[in-house]
């Protein structure tokens, strides 16, 4: 079965040399393809999980009684939201990469502690995550003050009010809205090639580079793979909404 | 001050000023209760009714004056609010409850999560809060599933699983049909005569004859008129309680 499979891309390889699917015969380009799939699902990963935290605590913090804090929180949203991820993602590296400390395992080459897929999970994080904070704020302002009132009048502390009853609601109603922020950020994730992280995008270019006849299946790779992506993230996100849905409560009412 | 003993007033409300901005909402309200009373204010809106009632468990703060219960100040800048709340009850006009949980893990939560109680014996303490107020076989309805007077029983119900000294009732029939009035005012009267020290903001007249042992009339931030219900509804002497009274029973 595999040997007719490797067997009918090299025979279309031959018929028509536009359509060379390298990937689908070769070992070596097959392994940078699943590489790059590693490193992108790597990055969607840790960016969706930290850029969801940040936007907990960042609405929490916003929250704050302290004006210090607020004024924080708004400072970090205005910079990340109004800045283009790209230049973020270069200045992270390149600017701040330099003053990070390095190691040396073998005592002979200095490595720096923060990698290069360290600063674009770091990057993309703070990126989403600034959206993430607006997206859960709006969320917060759909919970009545009274409820939050009646936890409070119930000796609950306001860290307990926000845990236990205004984010549950508040997460309920940022849902949709949190959807689409974490299906960009799955797909911001191939600007991490900039900066060299061996994600899709990057092991697809250098296939192609090596071998301009895989161009156009390259590409057509690409697409599918990340209609995929986003495909499983946007079925799980709404699977999630239907099982967070409460009885007799907002949307299905 | 900590040694409060019950001869004391359990609430004492000394002076008590309060505005909003520019707004004044009380303006020198005092007056005692003691434990086991039931009290009544009632009152044109916008008299400072509930606000008045808010700042005993100081949901509001107060500009001067004083409000003590079972001797603790409520407006001390130092206040252990948790303490103030395990002693005070409130149940409010809209319910409150959290829509996102079943109406006995709506009871269970407070005293899980606030007193830290284990978990089965609350749970035992819920459902028998439930049966009180007459809703057994709602334990796993959500606040949506329920009616107003339902929601309004489970909201005192989750009151009580704290074990308050004090309730407080905010207008608590105002947003119900007639019909459901009645159940959620049998539940406080059974209340009442347990022995509960209740303080309620009300309009239900007929209610506050029957089960207060003292009604206090407000008006434009100020107490007005007070007494034990007999001589309060036959016989008022200020033509502004008179007025309210004429228009209203």
């Amino acid at each position: 079965m595999l040997e007719s499979f490797r067997a009918f891309f090299i025979q279309l390889a031959e018929d028509y040399p536009r359509w060379n699917f390298i990937f689908f015969y070769d070992e070596r380009q097959w392994d940078r393809v699943v590489e790059g799939l590693y490193y992108t699902l790597l990055l969607s990963i840790a960016c969706v999980i930290a850029s969801v935290v940040i936007g907990i605590v960042g609405a929490w913090a916003q929250g704050s009684p302290k004006r210090w804090v607020r004024a924080l929180v708004q400072g970090y949203i205005q910079f990340f939201r109004n800045t283009p991820p790209f230049v973020q993602l270069l200045f992270f590296y390149f600017a701040l990469g330099q003053f990070t400390p390095t190691y040396s395992p073998d005592g002979w080459l200095e490595y720096p502690i923060i990698s290069n897929v360290g600063w674009a999970i770091i990057s993309l994080s703070f990126f989403a995550g600034a959206f993430n904070v607006e997206i859960f704020r709006a969320g917060i302002e759909a919970v009545p003050e009274s409820t939050q009132e009646a936890a409070s009048s119930l000796g609950f502390t306001r860290l307990q009010t926000y845990t236990e009853v205004v984010l549950p609601l508040a997460f309920r109603v940022s849902l949709p809205a949190l959807n689409n922020n974490l299906v960009n950020l799955v797909k911001t994730t191939t600007q991490a090639f900039a900066i060299a992280v061996p994600e899709l995008l990057y092991q697809s270019v250098s296939i192609w580079n090596d071998f301009p006849s895989a161009q156009y299946p390259t590409m057509l790779m690409l697409f599918v793979v990340y209609i995929g992506l986003v495909g499983i993230l946007v079925l799980g996100m709404h699977r999630w909404e239907k099982a967070m849905r409460i009885p007799g409560y907002g949307v299905g009412a | 001050m900590a040694d409060w003993t019950p001869d004391q007033p359990i609430v004492s409300v000394k002076e008590v000023y309060k505005s909003f901005g520019e707004l004044e909402v009380l303006k020198g309200v005092s007056f005692d209760v003691m434990k086991g009373e039931v009290i009544c204010i009632i009152g044109p809106s916008g008299s400072g009714k509930s606000t008045l009632i808010r700042c005993i468990n100081a949901l509001n703060d107060i500009q001067s004056g004083s409000i003590t219960v079972e001797g603790q100040e409520v407006h001390a800048p130092n206040l252990d609010k948790l303490e103030l709340r395990k002693k005070v009850g409130m149940v409010f006009q809209q319910y409150n409850l959290f829509p996102h949980k079943t109406a006995l893990e709506n009871i269970m939560m407070a005293p899980i999560k606030v007193l830290k109680e284990p978990k089965e014996q609350v749970a035992e303490r819920a459902r028998a809060l439930l049966a009180k107020v007459r809703l057994e076989g709602k334990e796993d309805s959500y606040p949506g599933e329920l009616s107003g007077g339902q929601q309004q029983r489970v909201a005192i119900a989750r009151s009580l699983a704290m074990r308050p000294d004090v309730m407080l009732f905010d207008e608590v029939t105002a947003a119900l049909d007639p019909e459901t009035v009645k159940e959620v005012l049998v539940t406080i009267k059974d209340l009442a005569q347990e022995g509960m020290t209740c303080m309620l903001v009300t309009h239900e007249m007929g209610f506050a004859r029957e089960v207060a042992d003292h009604i206090y009339f407000t008006d434009r931030g100020v107490i007005v008129e007070h007494g034990p219900p007999a001589t309060f509804f036959d016989q008022a002497q200020d033509p502004r309680t008179r007025e309210f009274l004429s228009q209203i029973l």
